[in-house]
């Protein structure tokens, strides 16, 4: 086979990733180290470091974080007990469609059911109201709120968490329990020097997955609070709407940052995962 | 073990009430449309809206366009590392990857400054151009799912063999492909592509910053202005969720066992 063959194949993949992820993206990543003279410079990343953009970032990184690390620990709780737990197997599939439906349930529809729950006349806000005297709005609870917000997001962070850790836990022999045992491990031995070591890589990859997942969306967080929670992907929608901050190469530091965040949890992620390889070999 | 099942059930219930107290409460409002009684007055608003209808019916056919530039993108290249050029394999893993690390609004972001009016492929300069760089944005979105639901269903077929012997029959390469590969993956390719469907079908990042008329910037629209229509069309949203899921499960029941036997 003569070598332009050989490659036809794979040519229209790559020259769409090419063209489509991978141009686009890196047109954004000069352009923030550039002036509008188009010299190199480091003024658009420096001028990330303005209170408003940073403040924008944090609440980003804090959003992201909680609802990855609550979502993570919930969906794990939930993968282990329809797994492990001893309920009958109807819940297991059930649980398992559920999570494939409600992981892809994002984005605006998400955030009209959070209001019609948590809103102020919201079906929970009044029934807490009305029934045990609870009205959470006084106690400083506000759907267009951080932990809102991070509460809307854990909808489809815990199943996404299900979908992709059953599998791995699934994975768990039963002889390794029961050779555990026979050897006299307690209980908090066998999870501690068996099923944690064994499900580590996929959970913390899947973290940083749910980090990611969260750390991009917009249409949850802008459905829901309009721009009144300033989070990074609303401050970076804005400036290509209307240039807000009044510097093109400013938007593209913006973006820069984004992806310098997702692309740092990835390599925490490789390099845990080198790690723990390692160590379990 | 028996405190062990207790806390299964506990841990279970909990999960329920977080993930069905939403739907009921959404449920129950969309229905207080009418002062005093329940009804589905907000399903028929809805319903009839012609701003519905038109960005719905344009959001289903950017979605089956996505699906049809998803399968041509995908299939022969995934078909073509497992059978001549396995060594691509990681690159190709990394860069269907990369659409979950890049966010949707910073990849949108790209395509608005690379291909604007002025620039040597000037797609944003037309609304043809427009609507075809928003479904290229959206099979960028849909990579990582389609790319890994092909790859599944190549990993079930002897890819080698099937090939072999098509090329003994004397079929050419456009012959193994349509005719051979792809009805044996037709179930995997169906999977994926119910799925990016179910992601396209209510996009709101892309197709708001290119300006299109799709589904989830009427959503977006509706939610800023409208009381109990919101609510009926996240039911409607989640209904139309639910049933791509429920497909790929049938579908996923006629799919092939693995068939790699041991050489």
């Amino acid at each position: 086979m003569r070598l332009p063959t050989q490659w036809l194949g794979v040519a229209p993949f790559f020259i769409f990733a090419i063209m489509f992820l991978i141009l686009p993206t890196l047109y954004l990543m000069l352009g923030a180290f550039q002036n509008d003279a188009g010299e190199f410079t480091f003024e658009n990343i420096a001028a990330l470091a303005q209170p408003s953009i940073v403040a924008a970032y944090w609440i980003s990184i804090k959003v992201s974080l909680a609802s990855s690390l609550i979502g993570a620990f919930a969906g794990l709780a939930i993968a282990i007990a329809i797994v492990r737990g001893g309920l009958p197997e109807w819940i297991r599939s059930a649980t398992l469609t559920f999570s494939g439906v409600a992981s892809n349930f994002a984005g605006v529809p998400l955030a009209f059911a959070f209001i019609a729950t948590l809103g102020r006349l919201g079906l929970a806000t009044v029934i807490l109201n009305t029934l045990f005297g609870l009205n959470i709005y006084a106690h400083g609870f506000n759907i267009l709120s951080f932990w809102g917000l991070t509460l809307t997001y854990v909808y489809f962070q815990i199943p996404l968490m299900v979908v992709i850790i059953v599998p791995a836990i699934d994975g768990l022999k039963k002889e390794w329990g029961e050779a555990a045992a026979t050897l006299g491990a307690t209980m908090a031995q066998y999870w501690r020097m068996v099923v944690i070591p064994v499900i580590w890589p996929s959970f913390l990859g899947t973290v940083i997955l749910l980090f990611a997942n969260a750390f991009g969306a917009i249409a949850t967080a802008y459905a829901l609070t309009g721009s009144s929670l300033n989070i990074v992907p609303i401050l970076l929608y804005a400036q290509i709407r209307g240039d807000v901050l009044h510097n093109a190469h400013l938007g593209y530091a913006i973006a820069f940052g984004m992806i310098f965040i997702t692309g740092l949890a990835n390599v925490f992620y490789i390099w845990f995962r080198t790690r723990s390889e390692r160590w379990l070999k | 073990m028996k405190s062990g099942k207790f806390w299964a059930w506990v841990v279970f219930a909990l999960g329920a009430a977080y993930f069905f107290i939403p739907l009921i409460a959404t449920v129950e409002f969309s229905m207080r449309m009418r002062r005093g009684e329940y009804s589905f007055d907000a399903y028929k608003v809805v319903l009839g809206d012609a701003r519905f209808q038109a960005t719905f019916g344009y959001s289903v056919l950017a979605a089956v366009f996505t699906i049809i530039l998803g399968v041509l993108i995908v299939v022969p290249a995934a078909y073509w590392i497992r059978l001549r050029l396995p060594q691509l394999r990681p690159i190709v893993e990394f860069i269907t990857l990369l659409p979950l690390v890049i966010p949707a609004i910073v990849i949108v972001f790209g395509y608005i400054r690379m291909y604007g009016s002025n620039s040597p492929l000037p797609f944003l300069a037309t609304d043809t151009g427009t609507n075809a760089l928003l479904v290229i944005g959206y099979a960028t979105l849909a990579l990582p799912y389609m790319y890994r639901a092909v790859d599944t269903g190549l990993r079930t077929i002897d890819v080698r063999t099937l090939t072999e012997a098509a090329q003994i029959l004397g079929a050419g390469w456009g012959t193994i492909i349509t005719r051979v590969i792809l009805p044996n993956v037709l179930i995997a390719v169906l999977s994926g592509a119910f799925l990016t469907f179910a992601i396209v079908i209510g996009e709101f990042t892309m197709a708001s910053l290119l300006n299109r008329p799709a589904f989830g910037p009427y959503l977006q629209n509706i939610g800023a202005n409208r009381a109990y229509e919101p609510a009926a069309l996240a039911i409607i949203a989640f209904a139309i969720t639910w049933g791509c899921m429920s497909l790929i499960q049938i579908l996923s029941r006629f799919a092939p066992r693995s068939a790699n036997r041991p050489n």
